[in-house]
């Protein structure tokens, strides 16, 4: 069997094998919960009504959307340069170790302090994938085992600064920071609504990142470099420097997702401030085929699923691991999906 | 001082065997798939399940070897998605190797979950226990830490040997480098690249799943989450460490573990009491780092690793 291009791209192709793709995850998401002895339609029932079916649902949703979005955008961009950051998780921690750092240390008024933690916090995470990126282009070391080691390191890093010198006296013992002064946090975009401007600082970021790529120079050349480095290289696209701009712009877009986790959810930091925010950033990005506003669309229907499956495995006796392995099954058939739009296999 | 006096025990020796093997099973699993031109980031993800299936079947009453075949005929069956996606489709090894190690750890506590959904702490089975080998056990201070373990660690060793073997001594060790080096001469020579490629990942896969199961059927007799705790990633940096060499790889894993059973030591120690336990355990985690970026000046990649063969593309 080999691959063969398609002569011409037609529109069914290019929605059709998506939508398969879909309604396949919907099948074997189906399977599992036969498989735990459930009705597959009652429980895919639950897991959108836990996702949908009330304000406070929906609230939910948008606000796990929220961190996801960052660290979709995040990967996305770094993706689509082929700089393979599986650090997200590492930047998050980053970006909400300085929020906090910032927030409850200096002593600044809230106005003030609400965008400086941002800009700290965006500056921490850019530096947190630089190391790597660095790494990467003067000694050719690969970037996904360090990245990936990265996380390891920090979130050990931070417990040691939770059981120290970031403890808070008030915790009761608990490893956590003392919280954000009210001041400091984000408000509620609408009163009386449980969702926060992280939310629309995500959607705004999701905008920039589009207007980058698709109007200056620096996204027409993170895509060159992506496509072919040598190709980009040869056109005179300074690709290292390329490169360390993608790491800047993709670890400071996943360490907005810390700094709107803390400074406009949980008001402090504590070991589990992420449940792994940053690797469902990759699902939330492939998902969105890399697009910056797909991400957007992505990081909501993988929320409403975590959401919905928590919900459901409330209600009935199927494990909410159900939405990870669904959204990992999603992410392969998606792949799969993509290449049949492009290409026919073929016998021989 | 501390430092000599812990390495002249034992008890370390053989704690450092214990800590490598898992890391050597896998080592060589993710070396084998990388020869032949595929790298494997399923093996996290391979890892947790094989931990799983290996300690779920001897629970479910089976014995300890069967208990191995199982959790490697598991491992075997992602490494075949694997290399299903990655090398007749071609798609990205970065994209594939990550949704299959999501794919394996959910799908691993999701089964965690229905079998044993009531239980706060999980059940233990009895594991291998440690064996003997005559004479040789007997010998001072080697002959307690090499000589004394269990049936998977003498394993672990054996297949490095048998990798070492394969690779370099058999037409079918020539085939998987060469699929690995440059494709286009296997397929000259008549022979099958996808089908080699494929070949090494589901066995590097399976081998992947032993060093999982180790964990629950040697070292820790339980399952745990987060057990295997980014041991599938010091792998990938071991295989560049050893220059992509069973020999070299194994010398990592062993130095690997001596650090880690050092600092574990050292957490006992006067030093240990000022210096925060955290400080300790990042130290694997620096360690592989600090040798991916010593190897990074004379790493012999394998010419052809990452790059999809497609026949007839030129």
């Amino acid at each position: 069997m080999r691959l063969e291009p398609v002569a011409s791209q037609t529109l069914g192709r290019t929605l059709g094998f998506p939508a398969i793709a879909l309604a396949l995850t919907v099948l074997v998401a189906s399977l599992l919960a036969m498989l735990a002895g459930a009705n597959p339609l009652a429980t895919l029932g639950l897991i959108v009504n836990g996702a949908l079916g009330s304000k406070f649902a929906v609230l939910e949703t948008l606000n796990r959307a929220t961190p996801l979005i960052f660290t979709g955008l995040a990967v996305a961009v770094a993706f689509r340069a082929r700089l393979w950051n599986i650090g997200a998780e590492a930047q998050l921690y980053a970006g909400a170790l300085v929020t906090v750092l910032v927030g409850t240390r200096l002593g600044l008024p809230g106005p003030v302090a609400i965008p400086v933690m941002a800009m700290a916090a965006v500056a921490a995470g850019a530096l947190m994938l630089l190391l790597p990126v660095m790494l990467k282009v003067r000694l050719g070391v690969d970037e996904v085992v360090t990245t990936l080691l990265l996380n390891f390191i920090m979130l050990l890093f931070i417990s040691m600064l939770l059981e120290g010198p970031l403890k808070d006296p008030m915790g009761m013992g608990w490893p956590k920071s003392e919280a954000l002064p009210r001041d400091a946090r984000l408000p509620r975009i609408v009163d009386g609504l449980r969702l926060h401007w992280g939310f629309a600082l995500g959607l705004i970021s999701a905008v920039v990142v589009w207007f980058i790529q698709v109007r200056t120079t620096l996204g027409y050349e993170i895509r060159a470099v992506g496509l072919n480095p040598e190709a980009a290289r040869f056109a005179g696209i300074p690709v290292r420097s390329v490169l360390l701009k993608t790491a800047l712009l993709s670890g400071g877009l996943a360490a907005l997702a810390g700094y709107s986790e803390v400074a406009g959810l949980k008001g402090n930091l504590t070991l589990d401030l992420s449940p792994g925010f940053g690797y469902t950033g990759i699902i939330v990005a492939m998902l969105a085929l890399l697009h910056p506003l797909g991400v957007v669309v992505s990081a909501l229907f993988v929320a409403g699923i975590f959401v919905g499956a928590d919900s459901m495995s409330r209600a009935a006796e199927v494990p909410t691991y159900i939405a990870d392995i669904s959204l990992a099954t999603a992410l392969l058939f998606m792949v799969v999906a993509i290449l049949m739009t492009r290409f026919n296999l073929v016998r021989g | 001082m501390e430092i000599l006096d812990i390495l002249m025990t034992a008890s370390f020796w053989g704690a450092v065997l214990r800590i490598a093997s898992p890391l050597i099973f896998a080592t060589m699993g993710e070396l084998i798939c990388e020869r032949a031109g595929v790298l494997n980031l399923g093996i996290e993800g391979i890892m947790v399940i094989g931990a799983f299936a290996g300690w779920m079947a001897v629970y479910a009453g089976l014995g300890l070897w069967p208990g191995v075949m199982v959790a490697m005929a598991t491992g075997m069956l992602f490494g075949l998605l694997h290399a299903t996606l990655t090398v007749p489709l071609g798609l990205s090894q970065h994209v594939v190797g990550l949704g299959v190690t999501l794919l394996a750890t959910s799908s691993a506590y999701y089964a965690y979950r229905l079998a044993l959904p009531e239980v706060t702490s999980p059940p233990r089975i009895e594991p291998f226990q440690p064996v003997d080998i005559p004479v040789l056990s007997d010998l001072p201070l080697l002959g307690e830490s090499l000589f004394s373990q269990t049936p998977l660690t003498y394993l672990a060793l054996a297949t490095v040997a048998v990798v070492g073997f394969v690779l370099y001594r058999t037409p079918l060790g020539l085939a998987l480098r060469a699929a690995g080096e440059n494709p286009s001469a296997v397929e000259a020579q008549g022979l099958s690249v996808t089908a080699i490629r494929m070949g090494a990942v589901v066995a590097g896969s399976g081998l992947m799943a032993v060093g999982g199961a180790f964990l629950t059927m040697s070292a820790f007799s339980s399952f745990f989450f987060e057990m295997v705790n980014g041991r599938g990633w010091i792998c990938i940096a071991l295989v560049v460490f050893g220059a992509w060499r069973p020999g070299k790889a194994l010398l990592g894993a062993i130095l690997f573990a001596a650090f880690d059973a050092l600092q574990i030591r050292m957490q006992q120690t006067p030093l240990g009491a000022v210096v925060p336990y955290q400080i300790f355990l990042m130290v694997p985690y620096v360690l592989s780092i600090l040798a991916l970026v010593l190897m990074s000046r004379r790493a012999e990649v394998p010419e052809a690793l990452m790059v999809p063969y497609n026949r007839g593309e030129r």
